[in-house]
């Protein structure tokens, strides 16, 4: 585990004796700091646990590097991406988590908030540039791999889906196993999947796709 | 916004670049097919100077434009609520009283007198019926009329709780679901109840004379309007309660102090009474409490 397949601005550091995941950036949500760092704490986050788990999610880091993020919610996960990337997009349709989510706005220039609904993209594609660098998706509703397809008219040829199926969200009743199979198939409409893997050392029934347009 | 200038128009089309009203509008309301290089068009637009320009001016809009959108929904509030299903339940009992009185009344002057609203709507819509009594017809408006603004303070309900209390009203139905915010005394009074305590909302009589010590205690308050456990067989009505309080009270909590959706709720709930009503009623006395949600 070097910290070469991490992507520019997010370190493995030291908190309290243990490595952590970190970002620089105001606290958010509680999160142990150490100077300008704050932990990115993975049970807490998919894409967090993404990284964790050292899955190749292509992330780059750097002002360039424009993002699309569905599922904000109060911006736990989003505030990290921001600290780390360029221009960030964060859709999020409750209004409750989106409150919060504005307090992590403030001091991030280049987040910019969207009180929307991920699955009307004509929402907010007069907003949303074409061609970002990366979608990461983690919205606890069924149908999570039609929200991929219908948001894939954002991404680069290039681009990269960074996804987090909520096995949950589709069915409680089936075997996540199945729905995974399930969202898979349905994403190869329009994706082609580069890696897969369960998330469940931090989050229970949850599959982390990285995914490419095809 | 017609088809044509959604197609290819940000939002910054044909604003100010100061006007940061309107820029919150256009991101608020506009839409389009599909999304472009926005950044490079505002330049050539002429909206900022540079990229960086642009960039801040969105995300003051965008900022603008989601805390406006925020509170008004926020505002959305569960006082709203209870003053609304507390009238239309005064204005169904009010409407029922009066219609018995009006049946009374009526039937000694009309030979053919119903009872209830339904009379009271007789009277009002045909006209050639031969009761000449004004005050008897005057009446039968009243009745009518409140009955009416019932319907509409239902109509009210079923369309302010998915917003007040998204998770609850799937739950529960946006009428029962209103019940039990106004029985807590509102939304966050109800999501810091115990599950037990919204098992017998509405049942206060019962548990205080249970508390007494002369009654079993209730198995359900208002929950039992709900088919889960109206539909279940007497011998595990208990059981239905509780897993459905247990499930409403997630259920509220969410809606408090998340208000993020949570359509699982709603299958979990179905799967677990499902198991309690394909119980067979011998099976019950395994039955130990204490539901697990899993």
């Amino acid at each position: 585990m070097s910290d070469r397949e991490l992507p520019a601005g997010v370190e493995r550091r030291e908190f309290d004796g243990t490595t952590r995941l970190a970002t620089r950036g105001e606290s958010v949500y509680g999160e142990p700091t150490e100077g300008e760092w704050r932990a990115w704490n993975p049970t807490r986050s998919k894409l967090g646990a993404m990284l964790d788990l050292e899955m190749d999610t292509g992330l780059e880091g750097g002002d360039e590097e424009t993002v699309l993020y569905l599922g904000a919610a109060s911006g736990t996960t989003v505030s990290h991406v921001a600290d780390f990337a360029g221009p960030t997009y964060a859709v999020e349709f409750a209004a409750r988590p989106v409150r919060d989510l504005l307090e992590a706005v403030d001091t991030r220039p280049r987040l910019f908030p969207l009180l929307k609904d991920a699955r009307k993209p004509e929402t907010y594609a007069h907003v949303v540039e074409s061609d970002v660098d990366v979608i990461v998706q983690d919205v606890a509703t069924r149908g999570q791999a039609r929200v991929a397809l219908e948001n894939r008219r954002f991404l680069a040829e290039d681009g990269r889906l960074l996804l987090a199926v909520k096995a949950r969200s589709e069915d409680v009743t089936r075997d996540p196993n199945d729905v995974f199979d399930d969202v898979r198939e349905e994403l190869a409409e329009g994706y082609e999947l580069l890696e897969t893997q369960r998330l469940d050392e931090y989050h229970t029934d949850h599959l982390g796709i990285v995914a490419r347009p095809r | 916004m017609t088809e044509d200038s959604a197609a290819d128009t940000g939002w910054f089309a044909g604003l100010e670049p100061d006007d940061l009203k309107a820029g919150a509008t256009a991101i608020a309301e506009g839409t389009a097919s599909e999304p472009a290089d926005w950044p490079s068009r505002a330049l050539e637009a002429g909206f900022a100077s540079d990229e960086d320009e642009y960039y801040d001016r969105l995300h003051e809009a965008t900022t603008a434009a989601t805390r406006a959108a925020v509170e008004r929904r926020e505002r959305a509030d569960d006082r709203q609520l209870v003053h609304a299903i507390r009238a239309m339940d005064d204005c169904h009992r009010t409407a029922n009283e009066l219609a018995e009185r009006l049946a009374e009344w009526g039937g000694t002057i009309d030979p053919e007198a119903g009872t209830g609203v339904a009379y009271a709507r007789e009277l009002v819509t045909e006209t050639d019926r031969e009761v000449d009594h004004p005050r008897v017809r005057s009446l039968a408006e009243r009745v009518v009329s409140l009955a009416e603004e019932a319907e509409e303070l239902r109509e009210y309900v079923e369309r302010e709780t998915p917003t007040v209390a998204p998770n609850l009203a799937a739950l529960a139905g946006p009428v029962l679901g209103a019940r039990l915010i106004s029985l807590a005394g509102g939304l966050e009074n109800l999501a810091k109840k115990p599950s037990g305590t919204v098992q017998v909302l509405g049942a206060e009589d019962a548990l205080f004379a249970h508390l007494r010590g002369h009654a079993p205690s209730p198995k359900h308050g208002i929950i039992y309007t709900h088919d889960a456990v109206r539909g279940t067989h007497p011998e595990n009505r208990g059981s239905a309660a509780r897993a459905l309080a247990g499930k409403l009270s997630i259920g509220a909590r969410v809606d408090h102090y998340s208000g993020e959706r949570k359509p699982e709720l709603e299958a979990e709930l179905t799967e677990r009474i499902e198991t309690i009503q394909s119980r067979t009623v011998d099976d019950d006395a395994d039955e130990t409490g204490g539901d697990a949600d899993e």
